[in-house]
Order: C-alpha cells, then structure tokens, then sequence
C-alpha cells in the first residue's frame, strides 16, 4: 500500500535553508534519479525539527535516523550508502559531548531541542472539553496527591523550592507568595487566577485556557488548599469569548466528578470557582485594580501595602497568580521541586512561554527554558526576520517592558537579566522591529497605549504620560528639539518615581529604552527632521527623479489630490503643499523615478 | 456521574479512556484508529479550521476512512495556522501546517492511505515532559 519504500525528510526552518538545506534537496533528487529510484523514494521538504544548531537535518523514514550538518556534497553518499545499502553514515549522526553515544532516533534526539513544553504541555494535545481525557494526561492527578498526601505546608515548600517566579510580569516568587497567603488568619481566603492579558500581542494565557483549561483549575485548587481557601476566582476579560466557553465547560465538568465543590477527594477539603468578566482595562491586570473591578468598583489601583495577601478581594487575604504560573503548578507537584529548578537559570527556574509577533517569520507561541537567548529564540526557532530585512529591536514586556537590541542577542533571557538590559520580561509578549521600524514611532505607540490605559488616578501618569506623548507627537511631525529630548528622559524619570501602580511606573519604560539604545534616531528627527527608516509621514517628501521620469503620466493619473502635473513625455513634478504622501505614486510609477528623502 | 474520591478512582477513569480511547498516549504510540487532532484556538478558527474540521469529518466519512477528528487547542504555530495533527497507527503524530480544503484532500489521499509525507509538515521540535 505504501507508495514509497523510503522518504527523506529535509530541514527547510530557516536556520538549515541558510545553511544550503535547499541544495541537499536538489542534490539527493538528482541522485535519486540517476539511479531511477525516484518512484521508489520520496523526498520532501519539512518544517524545523528544532535542532537548529546541528543543521541542516535530513531525517530517514521509516527507519527513524537523524542525520546532521549534512552539506550538499554528501547527498551522493545518504542514497548510495544508507538508501541503496542500508547502512547508517556514521560520521553524520551526532555523538553525545557527555556520553559519547552515537544518537541518531528522533526520541534520543528530542532532548537537543530548543524548546520544553511545560505550560503548553497538553495545549494541541488534548481537546479541552473532554476531562477524561484530560485525566488521561495526568491533569488532578497533583490535586489528588496533594489532598491525599500532603499538609499545605509541604505542598508550599515544593513550589517554594522549585524556584517558580510570577510569570505575569513581576516575576514574584510564587512560593513565598502562598506562604503569605497561607500565614495570614483569616475565616475566608480567595484565590485568584489572573487571566486579564493585556500586553499588545501577548495570547499565551489565552491559548493556555483555550487548550488546557483543568491544568488551570486544579492548579487553583491546590493553591486553594495550600493557603486555605475555598473560593476560586477566574479574572477574565470577556474578549476572550472562546476560552471563557471552554473554562466554563472545564468547569462544570471537574463539578461533576466532584473535583470542584464540596469534600474533593474525600479529604474534606472544599474548593469551588467562578468567573468573573473583565472589560478588557490594562490596568486590571493590576492586582490591587483587579480585585477591585472584581468588588464591582472602578478598575483602580491602590497603595500596596497592605498586599492582598493580607487585605484583598472583600479585605480577605488573596492569593493572584497568573494562567502561566498555575499552568507550572502541577507538573512542579507531580515530577518534584528539584526537576523544576533544573531548568532555567540561577535565578529564574523552569520555562517562559513567549508570543513571538511582529517582523518575524515564525508567529506564535514558543515555551524555552529559562536564559534560552534572544538570538535562538528570534533567528532559530522564530526563523528569523520577514523578507530577509536586518533584525533592529525586540519590544519585551509590552507597553512596561523595553527594547533589546542587537547587543543584547546573546543575553540569556531571564527576569533579572531583561531588568539589567532596561527591559523586562512581562508576560511574555515579544515584537520584533526591522530596520523599517522607526523607534520614536514605536514609543510613541506604546504611549498612545498608555495614555488611552491610564485609570487617572494619579497625576504623574495621567498628566506625564500624556505630556510625553505629546512631546514625542511633535518630534515624529520634526517640531522637536534637543531641549526635547532632555525633557523626554526627565518626565519619563519623574513618572516612574512618582506614580502609584505598576502601570505607571513601568510606562516611561519604552521610552527610556528607545533613547537609551537609540539616540541617533531621535537626534535625526529633531535636528536633521529626518526619519531614517522613513516611518515618520511629516518627515519625508516624495520626489520624481527628472532624469527616470519618462512622462507616462500614470502618477498624475493615480494621485487622489492631484498633486503631480507635466506634459506627456516630459519628466513631472509633484507639488508638495499639495502632496498627502499616500505612496500611491510611488507603487503606481515603473521607472524607479519616484524617490522618498 | 460518579464522583472521583479517591486516586484509584482518578487512575480508574485515566485507564478506562485510554482503553477505549483510539487516540494516542502522550508519547505518541497510536492504538489503532488514525486520529487526527484539528487545532482550534481562536487564531485556529479564525484562519479556517473550523472549515477543515468539518471538510475531514465528512471526507473521511465519503472515502470509507476510519478515523476520529478531534478539536483541540492550539499548538502556537500561528504562522502555520491552521494547523491539524495526523497520527496514523504506529506511527508518531504529524503536524501539517497551512492546511486548506486543499492540503486536507492530498493529506487525506496521500498521508492517511498510503503514509506518503507531503510538504507542509512541522516536526516535533520541542522537548515533552514525559
């Protein structure tokens, strides 16, 4: 029945087509026709295998070998030796550093890859409304464990050893987080799950909801038993109508096997959830602001302390960790504080999922360990820039985070080293710029951002920020000056010391980042009134090369405001008090004699 | 429905799906029926999958294919999207990438019946935890 006896699969990611991954194809096709196997043999092109740095990879189905840093050259060899003879090529399989093991099977090689799913583990994998089949993968299995095995205490200290940080942005321990919760007295307590995403360009805790919906809620419950709650609350903005239909059903399931509700696990323990909705306010992913939008006030932070986990939602204590951090909880439960902090870096444990957006090839979801650096993260596994253009800046962290450049490339990415590089790792969100971007323009987004976000409630972020916006308003339109550029830098530090919440404090941030790895920029907007990536519209003029200029009249003809005159045949000329600088022109002209400076 | 009270009960329910269940264990060790695995998140939906879902589960049905079609969440190959899974008996799960009415028709004709790989596939390139 099977068409082919043997298929090649050849790399075509883009870390092994840089690396000549196109050829081997050409290549091995050749051979294979040259000995009229073609029929017999297939070879196809795939996505990455993850295992970049050993490419370009040629995998050998059925026979289940990897080969790696297979050149062009050696096509001739992998079908006259492995395909016609049946023998591996020893010199193409990788060898372990350590044990010095030949590794050529897909399962021994897994453990090169780049990437570990932890959070996403059953994202994709199981379908979400079904909890048999969720159990099936191991979920309430560490409620299970912790209800039946365990006191609270040695459940908190598990999550306390594993290292697990806040994955919302602050990077909280997470341990030390329930232990206060745990240790302030109170008749009631209430968990709080975190699923108000609001970064720009940040969906990990949705596709976590949408995909995995239990691991969310059985991590809540045993939060719920390790500080002492029965109250579960979800806080989700209500954008999110899928993952909200598809909790709601996880929920009403786990209800049913009474793994929600009264006595779960015959232990005595009582946990049950609710959602509640939020309008989609950035400042609610805030947690002061977030159990009072939940209180049914208005969305506004305050003071901290007292925190919530002594004072929070009805001034009970609290407990608000993120959809990814609780998404880490059980798997840290059920494989051991030790497996956990394994991986990762010193300070920061376990994986971060990040959203890859922007510029970049590979859109989407990606979980690495902890101090995985930028430069994997954006050239191997996000495939690299769009359209081969030349990579500029990555915006981490959303509108708090900041931009890391070409210098930060090789810098493990983690929470205190994002810190240390002027940005941060927020939840996650990363936006790639190309050499297209321009940097004023993209904080200046951030700011319209900001400035539409801000609750109001203090001045320095109601009143800076708008007055930054403003200012960087002016030097997009070439109304700036040095002077400027100086006020810039010291509202931004005024509005970082002296604001109320987080919000506030962190908003300042793209703006401090973009001057401090991007001066030339801002100094051409405001003393040469120039854009160098030519973003800034009031900065540059369109202009018709005489001598290309054939006089074909198709731009006067496409121009909406008839802005370019001449004669037939004779080069134009555009009027630029008339000009809107659509670019209509611009596609329209097939000479190359329409220019922008 | 029986309320799950102890372990054994919750292992007891974890035997009893994967038992009857035709789909794939983690590790990816098909028990007999080709599953495939339609991811539809909201950016799955929103690229189509939805459309696709409904294509395989009728296609299949047409062309005398025993399988199931299951709807699952996304895998965050947004740039793939939509994205579908195929595990054929014995054999690891595929994901295919960019698959339109299309794509599913030669996955179908090619994957499905005779295991020829077609262009389009995205390997497993991370690491699972089990």
């Amino acid at each position: 029945m099977v068409k082919y006896r043997k298929q090649i699969l050849v790399c075509s990611g883009a870390g092994c087509k840089s690396k000549q991954g196109e050829e081997i194809i050409d290549n091995l096709k050749l051979e294979l026709e040259a000995l009229a196997l073609e029929n017999d043999i297939n070879v196809i092109k795939t996505g990455c295998f993850g295992l970049c740095e050993m490419g370009p990879v040629v995998k050998i189905i059925p026979d289940d070998v990897i080969y790696i840093k297979v050149s062009p050259e050696d096509a001739a060899e992998i079908i006259s030796q492995h395909i016609v003879k049946g023998q591996k090529i020893d010199r193409l399989i990788h060898v372990d550093p350590v044990t010095k093991k030949k590794v050529s099977g897909s399962s021994d090689m897994a453990a090169y890859k780049k990437q570990i799913r932890i959070v996403l583990r059953n994202c994709g994998i199981i379908d979400p409304e079904n909890i048999d089949e969720a159990i099936a993968h191991d979920s309430y299995l560490a409620l299970g464990k912790v209800l039946k095995e365990m006191k609270p205490e040695e459940a908190i200290k598990i999550i306390s050893d594993s290292g697990l940080r806040g994955r919302g942005g602050g990077g909280f321990s997470t341990g030390l987080k329930w232990k206060l919760a745990f240790e302030s007295k109170s008749d009631e307590k209430y968990v709080v799950c975190n699923a108000d995403e609001g970064d720009p360009g940040a969906f990990m805790d949705r596709s976590v909801l949408e995909g995995d919906p239990h691991s969310v809620l059985e991590a809540m419950a045993i939060c719920g038993y390790c500080i002492g709650s029965s109250n579960g609350l979800i806080y989700i903005r209500a954008e999110y109508p899928l993952a909200v239909a598809r909790l709601k059903t996880a929920i009403q399931q786990a209800r049913e096997y009474g793994l929600l509700g009264k006595d779960i696990f015959g232990s005595g323990f009582n946990f049950d959830i609710e959602i509640r909705y939020g309008a989609g306010a950035f400042v609610c992913g805030e947690e002061t602001a977030l159990i009072h939008s939940m209180e049914g006030l208005r969305g506004e932070p305050t003071v901290k302390p007292p925190f919530p986990a002594e004072s929070g939602y009805r001034g009970k204590p609290t407990n608000v960790n993120n959809v990814e951090t609780f998404a880490c909880i059980s798997p840290i439960i059920l494989k051991g504080a030790s497996w956990f902090s394994s991986i990762g870096t010193e300070k920061s444990k376990g994986t971060k999922v990040f959203a890859l957006a922007g510029k970049i090839n590979n859109v989407g979801l990606i979980e690495v360990p902890m101090g995985t650096t930028l430069r994997e993260v954006i050239f191997e596994i996000g495939g690299g820039i769009q359209y081969g253009r030349k990579f500029k800046a990555v915006q981490t962290g959303g509108p708090s985070g900041g931009c890391l450049t070409e210098k930060h490339l090789d810098t493990p990415i983690d929470f205190d080293n994002l810190i240390a590089a002027g940005s941060m790792m927020g939840s996650g969100g990363m936006i790639v710029l190309d050499e297209d971007d321009c940097m004023v323009s993209v904080s200046k987004y951030y700011l319209d951002f900001t400035v539409e976000e801000s609750c109001g409630k203090c001045s320095p972020c109601r009143i800076g920020n708008k007055r930054l916006h403003e200012l960087l308003g002016n030097i997009c339109k070439g109304n700036g000056t040095l002077a400027d550029l100086k006020r810039l830098r010291n509202m931004s530090l005024v509005i970082k010391d002296t604001s109320l919440c987080g919000l506030g404090q962190s908003s300042p941030n793209p703006v401090l980042s973009t001057l401090d790895n991007f001066m030339d920029e801002y100094i051409a907007h405001v003393t040469d009134k120039k854009c160098p990536a030519g973003q800034c519209r009031d900065l540059m003029q369109y202009f018709i090369i005489p001598e290309n200029c054939v006089g074909c009249t198709a731009c006067a003809r496409v121009c909406p405001v008839n802005a370019i005159t001449g004669e037939r045949k004779e080069p134009h000329l555009i009027n630029h008090s008339i000009c809107i600088k659509c670019g209509a022109c611009l596609e329209k002209c097939k000479f190359d004699a329409i220019i922008i400076k | 429905m029986n309320k799950i009270k102890t372990l054994a009960d919750l292992t007891r329910i974890k035997e009893e799906y994967l038992a009857k269940s035709q789909d794939t264990e983690r590790k990816g060790v098909s028990k007999g029926k080709i599953c495939i695995k339609v991811h539809m998140g909201t950016s799955g939906i929103a690229s189509g999958a939805r459309e696709i879902h409904e294509f395989l589960s009728v296609e299949l049905e047409k062309r005398n294919i025993d399988a199931v079609v299951v709807r699952t969440g996304d895998m965050g190959y947004c740039f793939a999207e939509p994205t579908i899974e195929v595990t054929l008996p014995g054999e690891e799960p595929l994901v295919f990438g960019n698959v339109d009415k299309l794509r599913a028709d030669e996955i179908i004709e090619k994957y499905i019946k005779n295991g020829e790989f077609v262009e389009g596939t995205i390997p497993v390139n991370y690491q699972t935890i089990n």
